[in-house]
């Protein structure tokens, strides 16, 4: 159900999420249209990037935190309760799982269940999710973005499916309606394909 | 109704609120999503306001010069070496004391180039005759843009706004708009009295000689100086009318019986309050101190605040090299002009976009081993940026 209004009263809760992609992938816009859906459930929410080079390819992340009560600190997020990795090359650069909590979850645009990754992790959860095939399939470019969107919903439970297509319609809108119609089709595909089982590996 | 709203985007609105006639800006890196916002604005219809893409920096400052002399409301924006451009007609708005506002995205200036978040820009200009907030939320900026053309407009003296590049300007984060039906009872339509006029002509910024100059200047640090109880006034109104306050000049949190208070600007100082509550929580006596009015210089209120504080810790985005800490010093001035000899520890860091962690905000609190170069002020070490 999407609250209309802002939700008197929650069960205390405190998510924080670390997106890793490149340049023109989206995990800036992911970041907030995630940020938005929890917003839209009536917990508050932050959300921002860090940029490196500006420029289309090179590594950017991006944070949000979901939070039952006020968020004060504008800090970087170093301790996330789940990584969605947006680029699979990129797990070859750089240490993107610094910091995860245990038993975390990490949402990977891959073919591959890339199970070896695990390695190391103490109860870490892994989806492994074609995202870009879903985006091809749905934007007609290899976007995984709203599909991987999907998949953490589906993987965590901390927003809803209809808060993040509420999400998807009024952050994108300027965009027009055939590409709000895609991204909410591959945003459900992700949730489908998680919900069903497919990709996961623990 | 709160929105999420990114902090750029927040400020566009409350400026569009604001109704200016005039917005002039010079659009490139770095620049803030404020003026592209603005532009769709008036693009869209949506704000009644001549749009000016200015050929530089100095271009977009002289603009709005000009549009507040043809008694216009105007806005601007701008960022670390765009603000340095400008420096020469900020004093030149200043000196004709012109309501002019501007929202400074804070970053670093170079050399070296960096895009990053901190005070040097803002700072470099505190003696520029300009009134300088600096806010820690985007709740905060949007409120202070509409406070900021009240007090520019009563005290005809220009504001910049101050807010954190990146660590405001591009996170969202939980807003309350007000309606333009408030804004307007809160702010009445621009007047400016010194209009210039064909029919009736008359000089603004002419000659001065040796004879009168100071005099000006004089008159220019009274108004400054007036302006402390102005800053505070349309804060306490604002409070009346929308139910919020920044309680003017500093933000005072957890003071009650601190022996240690960590005096600091901006965004940092979230982070900063989740400390002091941690800290209390294990039974030290620590308060924060927010220096929301930088310019003028809030000397008295300061003194008062820190009265009976025994250790204070001034943490700033920005130094003045070869002197130190900036507003430590301003700050150790203000004390010992008052008769009081509390140390004030100058610590720097945050310096290009490096984040000032909750564990890094603990450590100085607990008097961490700092780099000391000399007894002005002393630099968080490079052992604690945060591990990414």
């Amino acid at each position: 159900m999407i609250l209309t209004d802002r939700q008197v009263t929650m069960s205390p809760c405190f998510h924080e999420i670390r997106f890793h992609g490149r340049g023109g992938q989206g995990a800036v816009s992911a970041a907030a249209l995630l940020a938005l859906a929890a917003f839209n459930e009536g917990f508050e929410s932050q959300a921002f990037p860090k940029f490196g080079s500006e420029r289309r390819g090179a590594p950017v992340e991006a944070y949000v935190r979901i939070s039952s009560t006020v968020i004060r600190g504008h800090n970087q997020v170093y301790a996330p309760d789940a990584v969605v990795i947006q680029d699979v090359s990129l797990l070859r650069s750089k240490a993107l799982l610094q910091g995860l909590k245990n038993e975390g979850l990490i949402v990977l645009n891959s073919e591959q269940q890339e199970a070896d990754f695990n390695k190391g992790r103490n109860g870490s959860r892994w989806i492994c999710l074609p995202g870009n095939r879903i985006g091809q399939n749905f934007l007609g470019r290899p976007l995984p973005n709203t599909a991987l969107l999907g998949a953490l919903a589906a993987g965590t439970g901390w927003v809803n499916l209809p808060a993040l297509e509420q999400a998807v319609e009024s952050h994108l809108v300027r965009k027009g309606e055939e590409m709000v119609k895609a991204n909410i089709e591959a945003l459900r595909e992700g949730y489908r394909f998680v919900s069903q089982g497919e990709g996961v590996v623990s | 109704m709160k929105k999420l709203l990114e902090g750029s985007q927040a400020v566009a609105e409350a400026v569009r609120l604001c109704r200016p006639q005039v917005v002039a800006a010079y659009p490139i890196t770095p620049q803030t999503h404020i003026i592209e916002r603005l532009a769709q604005h008036v693009a869209d219809g949506e704000l009644e306001a001549e749009f000016i893409n200015a050929e530089s920096e100095f271009g977009a400052a002289s603009l709005v010069l000009g549009a507040v002399v043809g008694g216009t409301r105007a806005f601007t924006a701008t960022a670390s070496q765009g603000l340095l451009l400008m420096t020469e007609v900020l004093y030149n708005i200043a000196g004709m004391r012109l309501p002019v506002v501007m929202v400074c995205a804070n970053r670093a200036i170079g050399a070296p180039i960096n895009i990053f978040s901190d005070h040097q820009d803002s700072m470099a200009l505190r003696d520029a005759g300009w009134i300088q907030l600096y806010v820690e939320s985007n709740q905060e900026a949007v409120d202070s843009v509409i406070q900021a053309y009240r007090i520019a407009e009563a005290c005809e003296l220009p504001v910049m706004l101050c807010m954190d590049g990146f660590f405001l300007t591009h996170t969202f984060e939980p807003v309350e708009l007000p309606t333009q039906t408030a804004v307007d009872e809160y702010l009445p339509a621009f007047h400016f009295d010194r209009t210039l006029d064909p029919g009736q002509p008359m000089t603004l910024g002419g000659g001065s000689e040796p004879d009168n100059y100071q005099e000006f200047r004089m008159a220019q640090h009274d108004a400054m100086e007036n302006a402390v109880t102005v800053v505070e006034a349309f804060d306490t109104s604002f409070g009346e009318q929308f139910g919020r306050v920044y309680n003017g000049l500093v933000q005072a949190y957890r003071l009650e019986g601190a022996q240690t208070v960590l005096l600091g600007l901006g965004s940092l100082m979230g982070a900063v309050r989740d400390v002091v509550d941690k800290l209390r929580d294990q039974g030290q006596l620590v308060g924060a101190l927010r220096l929301r009015c930088f310019r003028p210089f809030p000397a008295q209120t300061l003194v008062q605040q820190l009265g009976v504080t025994q250790r204070i810790i001034v943490l700033e985005k920005a130094f003045s090299a070869g002197a130190g800490g900036i507003v430590a010093t301003e700050l150790r001035a203000a004390l010992q002009q008052a008769g009081m000899t509390t140390a004030v520890e100058s610590v720097i860091g945050g310096l290009g976009g490096r984040d000032l962690t909750p564990e890094v905000i603990e450590a100085i609190f607990h008097g961490a081993q700092l780099d000391d170069n000399g007894a002005s002020c002393r630099f968080v070490p490079h052992e604690y940026n945060p591990v990414e």
